[in-house]
C-alpha cells in the first residue's frame, strides 16, 4: 500500500516536471523578438533563393511551427506532433527532417559517452577504494590528482589534449569522426579510422570521470570504515572479509545511482566535447543549429537532453523505492 | 587564536582566487586596455608589443585576457549573489514555516531541479536577443538556485525547533525578525560556502554557453575567448596563446574556488575538524584491517599506518557532498556544457 502511494505520487511529479518543461521547450524559442521563420526566409532570400520557392518555404515553415494558429492550438499541434516524433523540418537545411538529422548524430555521441562513463565508472571507484583502504602516499596522490581533474573544466582537458596529442605532438587525428574523404560504411579500413579519431575525445571525457567517481567513492569508503555498524561487526568478531563486503555494499549504492545519473546526462553531458573535436554528434549538430537560428533542431535537443534526464531521474527514485523502505516511508508523508 | 584555525589549503586557494581577481581588476589600469583595437595580424605569437600574441582578429590576448577574467567574475559573482538570494529565501521560508508553504515551496523547487539546467540555459539564451552581462548572470542565476533552497530548506528546519526560538516566539517577535537574526545566523557559514560554489558554478556555466556561441553580446569573456580560438581554428594552426591563457585561468579559478569551499568547510564546523582527528584514526585502524585482507594475510607494520588521517575527510551528508552535489553534477556536465 505504502510503496503504491510512492509510486503514484512519484510519478505524478514527474508528470508534472514534464509538463513545466514542455511548456518552457514551447515557449521559450517563441518568444524571440520578431519571428524566427521571417529571419530565416529572409537570409535565404539573400543567398539568391528564387522568389516562388521562397514563398513555398516560407509557407510550409508557418505551417510547421504552426505560426497560423492561436499559441494554444499551437501547442497542442506541437504535443501531437511529438506524439509521433516528428520533431518538424529543419530551417537551415530545408528540406531535411530534424528527425533524420539528430538520429544521424545521436549515434556518434552514444558511441562516445556510453563507454566513457561506464569504463570511467568503473576504473573511478577502483580506484578511490583503493585509495581509501590504501592511504599514505598513494592515497594522497590520487586524492589530489582526482580532485584536480575532477574540478577541472571538461572542456579545458579536451582543449589541453588536443593540442598536446594531435598538434604538438601529432600522433593522432586532431578532430572529426572519420577521415574527411571517406564515407560512414561497415570495413575494417573505416573502423580502424574510426577508432583513430575516437581515442581523444574519449580520453577528455573518461578522466575527468575517473575523477569524480574516485573523489566519491574514496570520501565514500572512508566514511563507511569508520562507521558504527563496522565497529560493532568488529566487536562481535566478524571476518574482515565479511565486514569488507558490508562496506563495499553501502559505499557502492550512491555510486550506482550517480551511474544512471549520468547515463541520463549523457546527450546533454559534454556537448563542447564534440565542439571542440568537431565530432558528428548531437553537440556539433547544436552548435550549428544555433549558429544559423535553426530553432527546431535546436528544440529537438533540447526535448532529448530533457527527457532523457528526467527519465533516468524517475527510475533512480522508482528503483529506491523497491529497494529501501526507509525512503519510501518518508516520501510517502510518515516521517 | 582564531585565525589559526584556517588550514594551508585554505590560504593557497584564497590567495589562487586573490591573483586572479587582482589581474582582473587592477590588470586593466595597470597595463591600460584597449580592447577591440588592431594591434597586429591573424595570430601573431607572443612578443614585446602584445605578450601573448594575437587572436583571430589581430588583437590584443593579454588584454582579451584582463577583461574577459573581468566579465567572467562579474557574471560569476552576480549570478552566484541572484542564485543564492532565490535559493535563501526560499529555503528559509519554507524549512521555518513548514506545512502547505513548505510543501509547495519544495515542489517548485523539486520540478526546477528535475528539468536540465542546460536546457533551460540554451533556450533562454537564444530567446533573449541582446544577452547583457546581467542578463547572462539572471539567466544562470535562474536555472541554479533550487540545490541552495533545498539545503537551505533542510538546515532551516532543524534549526527551527530550538528553544531559543520558542523564546522569541514568545516573547511577541515577528516572524521576519526571528528569520533574520535567529535562524540565518545558524546558517551563514553554509550560505558562504553555498556562494563559493554558485560563484565558480556560474564561471563554468557561462564559459560553457559562451563556448556554444550564446555569451553575452559585445563583450569579452574567458568562454568567448575559447569560442573565438575554436571558430577561428587556432588549435588547429598551433596558436597556444589563443586557447591555452583562458583555459589555464578557467581551471584556476574553478579548482581554487572548490578547495576554498572544501577548506571553509573545515573552518566554519568545528565538529567536522575535532571528529577529523578520531575519525582519522579509525578509517585507519579500518584501513589497515581492509589492507591486511588484500594482501592475503601478510600484515605488514606500515600498511597499518594509514595516512589516511591526513586529509580531511568529507563527511557525506554534511559537508562536501551535500553542498558540491548540486552544482558539481549539474553544472560541470551539464550546466556548464
Amino acid at each position: 500500500m505504502r510503496l503504491r502511494k510512492y509510486l503514484v505520487g512519484k510519478s505524478l511529479w514527474y508528470l508534472g516536471a514534464l509538463l513545466v518543461a514542455l511548456v518552457l521547450n514551447f515557449l521559450l524559442p517563441r518568444l524571440v523578438p520578431g519571428n524566427p521563420v521571417d529571419a530565416i526566409v529572409a537570409q535565404l532570400g539573400r543567398s539568391g533563393t528564387q522568389a516562388d520557392s521562397l514563398q513555398r518555404i516560407h509557407e510550409h515553415y508557418v505551417k510547421e511551427f504552426g505560426l497560423d494558429q492561436s499559441m494554444v492550438g499551437q501547442f497542442f499541434t506541437y504535443l501531437g506532433n511529438l506524439a509521433h516524433f516528428d520533431l518538424g523540418t529543419s530551417f537551415a537545411q530545408y528540406p531535411a527532417h530534424v528527425d533524420g538529422l539528430i538520429s544521424q548524430a545521436l549515434p556518434w555521441t552514444i558511441g562516445l559517452q556510453l563507454p566513457a562513463i561506464l569504463i570511467g565508472w568503473l576504473v573511478g571507484n577502483a580506484l578511490g577504494a583503493l585509495a581509501a583502504f590504501k592511504g599514505g602516499w598513494f592515497d594522497r596522490g590520487a586524492f589530489l590528482s582526482s580532485l584536480f581533474l575532477s574540478s577541472m573544466p571538461y572542456y579545458c582537458l579536451a582543449i589541453l589534449l588536443l593540442y598536446l596529442c594531435a598538434v604538438a605532438l601529432p600522433l593522432l587525428p586532431p578532430g572529426g569522426g572519420y577521415e574527411p574523404g571517406s564515407s560512414p560504411e561497415l570495413s575494417v579500413t573505416f573502423m580502424v579510422d574510426v577508432m583513430r579519431h575516437y581515442w581523444l575525445p574519449f580520453l577528455s571525457l573518461v578522466l575527468i570521470f575517473v575523477g569524480g567517481q574516485a573523489v566519491g567513492m574514496r570520501s565514500m569508503a572512508i566514511y563507511e570504515l569508520n562507521s558504527d555498524y563496522v565497529n560493532y561487526g568488529r566487536g562481535l568478531g566478524l571476518s574482515d572479509k565479511r565486514i569488507v563486503r558490508y562496506i563495499f555494499r553501502n559505499a557502492m549504492l550512491p555510486q550506482v545511482t550517480g551511474l544512471a545519473l549520468s547515463i541520463g546526462t549523457l546527450v546533454g553531458g559534454a556537448l563542447i566535447t564534440e565542439i571542440v573535436f568537431s565530432y558528428p554528434g548531437i553537440g556539433s549538430l547544436l552548435f550549428s543549429a544555433i549558429g544559423q537560428n535553426d530553432y527546431p533542431v535546436i528544440q529537438a535537443i533540447t526535448l532529448i537532453i530533457l527527457v532523457a534526464v528526467l527519465l533516468s531521474n524517475f527510475l533512480v527514485e522508482i528503483a529506491y523505492g523497491f529497494v529501501d523502505p526507509r525512503i519510501r516511508a518518508s516520501q510517502a508523508g510518515e516521517r | 587564536m582564531r585565525m589559526a584555525r584556517f588550514t594551508p589549503r585554505f590560504w593557497v586557494s584564497a590567495v589562487v582566487f586573490a591573483l586572479v581577481v587582482a589581474f582582473a581588476v587592477l590588470g586593466p589600469i595597470v597595463f591600460g586596455a584597449n580592447p577591440g583595437k588592431d594591434v597586429g595580424g591573424l595570430y601573431d605569437p607572443p612578443s614585446s608589443t602584445s605578450w601573448l600574441g594575437t587572436d583571430d582578429l589581430g588583437h590584443d590576448v593579454f588584454t582579451n585576457l584582463m577583461l574577459g577574467t573581468r566579465t567572467s567574475l562579474i557574471i560569476g559573482l552576480v549570478a552566484g549573489l541572484v542564485a543564492t538570494l532565490i535559493g535563501v529565501v526560499v529555503g528559509l521560508l519554507a524549512g521555518y514555516h513548514g506545512g502547505m508553504v513548505e510543501e509547495a515551496l519544495m515542489g517548485v523547487t523539486n520540478v526546477a531541479l528535475a528539468i536540465p539546467a542546460i536546457v533551460v540555459l540554451i533556450l533562454l539564451s537564444v530567446a533573449i536577443d541582446f544577452r547583457s552581462i546581467v542578463a547572462m548572470a539572471v539567466v544562470i542565476a535562474i536555472t541554479s538556485w533550487p540545490w541552495t533552497a533545498r539545503a537551505v530548506r533542510a538546515q532551516a528546519s532543524s534549526v527551527r525547533t530550538r528553544e531559543h526560538l520558542d523564546v522569541a516566539r514568545l516573547s511577541g517577535a515577528r516572524t521576519f525578525d526571528i528569520l533574520i537574526w535567529d535562524v540565518l545566523p545558524y546558517l551563514m557559514s553554509y550560505i558562504c560556502m553555498a556562494f563559493v560554489l554558485q560563484v565558480s558554478g556560474a564561471i563554468l556555466a557561462e564559459a560553457g554557453l559562451s563556448l556554444l556561441g550564446l555569451g553575452p553580446s559585445g563583450s569579452v569573456s574567458l568562454g568567448i575567448m575559447l569560442n573565438w580560438a575554436l571558430v577561428g581554428e587556432s588549435l588547429l594552426n598551433g596558436a597556444w596563446w589563443a586557447f591555452l591563457p583562458p583555459t589555464i585561468l578557467l581551471t584556476l579559478i574553478a579548482f581554487a574556488l572548490l578547495m576554498l569551499q572544501s577548506s571553509l568547510d573545515e573552518v566554519f564546523n568545528p565538529r567536522l575538524r575535532r571528529g577529523r582527528r578520531e575519525r582519522g584514526a579509525a578509517a585507519g585502524a579500518g584501513a589497515g584491517a581492509a589492507v591486511s585482507l588484500v594482501t592475503s594475510g601478510t600484515v605488514a607494520a606500515e600498511t597499518l599506518d594509514v595516512g589516511a588521517a591526513q586529509e580531511p575527510v568529507p563527511e557525506p551528508g554534511a559537508g562536501e557532498r551535500t553542498v558540491g552535489s548540486g552544482p558539481d553534477r549539474t553544472s560541470e556536465r551539464s550546466g556548464s556544457a
